[in-house]
């Protein structure tokens, strides 16, 4: 978006926005760890920080929002907006951008996240980049958008020099959210859109939650037991669920065992799947494609099980067991239930205490 | 051309693919640790295949016009016969020198302005995103180019008076919309197996016709909105990756003795706390 104005006057786009993403009264992870970034984006380009909800009766959310280091919340109170819809969304933010002209947009990099980004940069003629994974700032006062390329082999630096604003989609656990503090002090600034029920174009007919079987969701686990295509069965991920509840954790899987049709594609770990960073990653028969490594490699300790040596995994292994895992994962049952009879095997942090 | 009476008009499904390396053969030179294109195959973006085969089963059910768009080089032709071959009924390929360097931005516009083209549209259909640059922007792009309704991530599509019923995959569930034509949807990589090319595709291709060439001038494409250099993001440069060397102890022997090591290693390094 140039505005009409020439193209390398941008010093009229000023402030950083966080798209602040809210899913049945809750605002999603990833917004929360965008107001981390955003926050240090703000400072270092000596503006503020503001949050963007559209939503329906969400001022309880934008008070709560400001808490993690927020200037000010512009909420876009409409019963239009009520959930997330392209069109809607789309429109409610180009009005937003247009009449305030931020410099930089963050946005999730969820489904919606990506439905809106998507939309909105081919209708504001802008540039957006998508999953990035660090953001710095470069000596002409641009954002330089850092995201890996091909699977993660390597990084990419994106600049968007002439037009603005410059967005960006950020995967979730890329960023650690900032703490939440009740005293910080932010403004709730309440604008309108012009909106009409034309504008709602797509009808949700129904809504079918995923249960969850095994409690927790991988990306919220410290420990992910991912499986792959050396499992060789689909049944054989009952073992790796039941090494996943010793510790704590989390059964997740490569795409080839996802597109063998074993485990959902809701657990997928990788390029085009999810991304994870758990305190423990143990990878149980996945050799490593570059794809997979782009979902779990941020991981802080890697435990790589596979009979073949040579499985590029085993190169960003901290710790590895050469051999047949359907011998060492029903071992490491056995051992981690002897070790529990004098104590319970846990991760070294309980997840409550973060 | 249609048999069907003049009043009843046969659907039209649009299907934007992109023409990829093959992932899993792409490798990074030791040497001077940059990728290896040269020499790599390549194949339909494999969620685009799977659009396609969305597009070619509402042929089946429905009885549609699949027509195939890509934008590239006239390399994309192997890609394109192979969707003919597969069942598409014809295919487009926006090709142009201009056209190079192109980020999403252009690249929706692009090909927003050949799908007016074409014309008489009720659904386009695009992946979701593809392997070699993976954003996922083109397909929303070209639905707030063309000012369309948009349903992204979707597994399956029935057509139900006349209506779009998608089934889309959120983080957290399965949603169910609806929507009327004409519309766009993202289709997700994997919800289906693509078919594999008939002898009678292979023959249609063979006789020829099935791929037409177009030039921005053609379509009437303004050359100021399109290439690098009217791209809003450029690539500055690009790192190696350098991952943090790890450990990288490894436990071996019997079963049960690399595991009781293994245990009290994750123990010892508080991995883990008995």
């Amino acid at each position: 978006m140039t505005d009409g104005h020439g193209l390398e006057d941008k010093s009229h786009f000023r402030g950083v926005w966080v798209f602040l993403e809210q899913r049945a009264g809750r605002l999603r992870d990833v917004s929360t760890q965008l107001i981390g970034e955003g926050r240090r984006l703000a400072d270092a380009r000596g503006t503020s920080l503001t949050g963007i909800l559209p939503g329906h009766q969400v001022d309880g959310l934008a008070e709560y929002a400001v808490g993690y280091g927020l200037d000010r919340v512009i909420v876009v109170d409409n019963s239009l907006l009520d959930f997330y819809r392209s069109r809607p969304y789309a429109e409610a933010m180009s009005q937003l951008i247009r009449r305030h002209k931020p410099e930089i947009v963050l946005f999730g990099a969820s489904k919606n996240g990506r439905d809106l980004g998507g939309r909105l940069h081919a209708m504001l003629e802008t540039g957006l980049a998508a999953d990035c994974v660090k953001f710095d700032i470069d000596a002409e006062g641009n954002l330089d958008m850092i995201r890996p390329s091909f699977g993660g082999k390597s990084l990419a630096h994106i600049l968007c020099k002439k037009h603005r604003p410059q967005m960006a989609s950020v995967r979730r656990n890329v960023f650690v959210a900032p703490p939440h503090l009740a005293e910080w002090k932010g403004e709730i600034v309440h604008e309108t859109v012009e909106l009409s029920p034309k504008d709602v174009d797509t009808t949700l007919l129904d809504f079918q939650e995923f249960t969850k079987e095994g409690g927790l969701r991988p990306e919220e686990a410290d420990i992910v037991v991912g499986g792959g295509y050396g499992l060789a069965d689909p049944k054989n991920f009952a073992m790796l669920q039941e090494l996943a509840d010793r510790l704590g954790g989390a059964v997740a899987a490569s795409r080839k065992a996802v597109d063998s049709g074993w485990v959902p594609k809701m657990l997928q770990v990788g390029q085009t799947g999810m991304t994870v960073r758990p305190k423990l990653y143990i990878a149980v028969g996945i050799s490593g494609a570059v794809q997979h490594l782009a979902g779990m490699q941020e991981s802080e300790k890697i435990l790589v099980i596979n009979i073949d040596p040579k499985a590029p995994l085993f190169d960003i292994a901290d710790y590895g067991i050469v051999g047949d895992l359907f011998e060492i994962v029903p071992e490491m049952i056995r051992q981690l239930d002897a070790l529990k009879a004098g104590g319970a095997a846990r991760p070294a942090v309980p997840a409550e205490a973060r | 051309m249609s048999t069907a009476a003049p009043d009843v008009r046969m659907l039209r499904i649009i299907v934007c693919i992109k023409q990829v390396p093959k992932a899993q053969e792409l490798q990074v030179d030791p040497v001077t640790q940059t990728l290896k294109r040269v020499g790599v195959p390549s194949e339909i973006n494999p969620p685009d295949a799977n659009a396609l085969e969305l597009a070619l089963t509402l042929k089946d059910r429905h009885g549609a016009e699949v027509v195939v768009l890509s934008m590239g080089p006239t390399s994309f032709d192997e890609s394109l016969e192979r969707a003919v071959a597969m069942g598409a009924d014809r295919s487009v390929l926006l090709t142009d020198r201009i056209l190079g360097g192109s980020d999403t931005v252009p690249t929706a516009y692009a090909l927003s302005e050949t799908i007016e083209k074409i014309g008489g549209y009720d659904l386009i259909l695009c992946g979701e995103e593809t392997t070699d640059a993976s954003t996922g922007h083109v397909g929303p792009g070209i639905a707030g180019h063309l000012d369309l309704p948009q349903i992204t991530y979707v597994s399956d599509i029935r057509i139900v008076d006349g209506k779009v019923r998608a089934r889309r995959t959120a983080e957290d569930g399965t949603e169910y919309w609806e929507t009327a034509m004409p519309t766009l949807c993202t289709v997700n990589f994997g919800c289906n197996t693509p078919r594999s090319p008939t002898l009678t595709g292979k023959i249609r291709v063979k006789r020829g016709g099935m791929i037409v060439h177009r030039s921005c001038a053609d379509v009437g494409i303004d050359p100021k909105k399109v290439g690098l250099l009217n791209s809003p993001t450029i690539v500055a440069k690009v790192d190696t990756v350098k991952l943090p060397p790890r450990a990288g102890r490894i436990f071996s022997g019997e079963a049960m003795d690399a595991v009781r090591a293994l245990l009290e290693t994750l123990i010892r390094d508080r991995v883990i706390v008995p």
